[in-house]
């Protein structure tokens, strides 16, 4: 499998670190909002045949993060974001 | 003085090492000092002017850019290794640290790398063996992070007949040893 890194280009899957569902860069304030909702950032995920936002890590490269949009059935990649840039347009800080 | 502390290569020597085998040289540098250099976060007017007049070069993604005193290569947005020579700069945190103050995070690396030049005619048939990199294609001042048997390693391209490989220092034999046995399996 190959990953279109947004900086370095076309780069070989054996280079990244899967890490899960891109719904973690949202991690609710756990002081305010709430048990039932850090719960659900903790444990639920959903599952999709499909479409699907994840974070993958550039370890043997640039150590970036980022979403990957991929479609678990077929494995396509349709979209490769550097995850800062996803967070800052959230709003984020860093 | 013959109980004073002695400074030992990446390879555990003296002296550094270097291997010779068929139109192949690997050469165990030990006179380069080394530094990672980081903008902090909305320092970028200041941190670009302090390079400027230290003359950091700062060149971009996956690039090696060689400058008078200091040269760099790109390792992540935001920030490089830097390069210099180990006789006057042994000590380059302390060469940087006053020019860039505090528009940068800066750490030292020099004995955390170990490096080897490798040279010779024939690289891409060497490397296509030891990395996905496509040495072929890349240009020459490309630099990356790739994975060389394992080991988390960077990757320089100088030229079509000059590579500079920066591995972890603690597998330093085991670096050289994937680098002699790919070079006997190409000849």
């Amino acid at each position: 499998m190959i990953i279109n890194h947004p900086i370095l280009g076309p780069r070989d899957a054996q280079e990244f670190v899967y890490l899960g569902d891109a719904n973690l860069i949202n991690r609710p304030d756990g002081m305010t909002a709430g048990i039932e909702v850090f719960h659900d950032y903790l444990y639920n995920r959903d599952n999709p045949a499909g479409e699907h936002r994840e974070l993958w890590y550039h370890e043997q490269g640039d150590r970036s993060w980022l979403v990957v949009t991929r479609n678990t059935v077929t494995h396509e990649i349709l979209k490769v974001e550097m995850a800062r840039d996803v967070a800052k347009a959230q709003g984020r800080s860093k | 003085m013959d109980k004073a502390w002695k400074a030992l290569t990446g390879l555990g020597h003296e002296t550094a090492e270097t291997v010779e085998i068929g139109p192949y040289r690997i050469v165990e540098r030990f006179d380069v000092a080394l530094a990672s250099l980081a903008v902090r976060r909305g320092q970028d007017k200041g941190f670009q002017a302090a390079a400027k007049k230290l003359g950091v070069p700062l060149p971009g993604a996956a690039r090696h850019e060689a400058g008078k005193v200091f040269s760099a290569f790109w390792t992540t947005p935001e920030m490089w290794l830097v390069e210099a020579d180990f006789a006057t700069h042994e000590d380059i945190v302390s060469a940087l640290k006053p020019g860039f103050a505090e528009t940068a995070s800066i750490t030292e690396q020099t004995d955390a790398w170990v490096r080897f030049d490798v040279s010779g005619a024939g690289l891409v048939a060497l490397f296509e063996r030891l990395t996905n990199l496509d040495l072929a294609t890349l240009p020459d001042g490309f630099a990356s992070r790739t994975v060389i048997e394992h080991l988390g390693v960077y990757l320089i391209r100088h030229s079509a007949t000059l590579v500079t490989l920066y591995g972890p220092r603690s597998s330093a034999q085991g670096l050289l040893h994937a680098l002699e046995v790919t070079v006997k399996s190409v000849l």
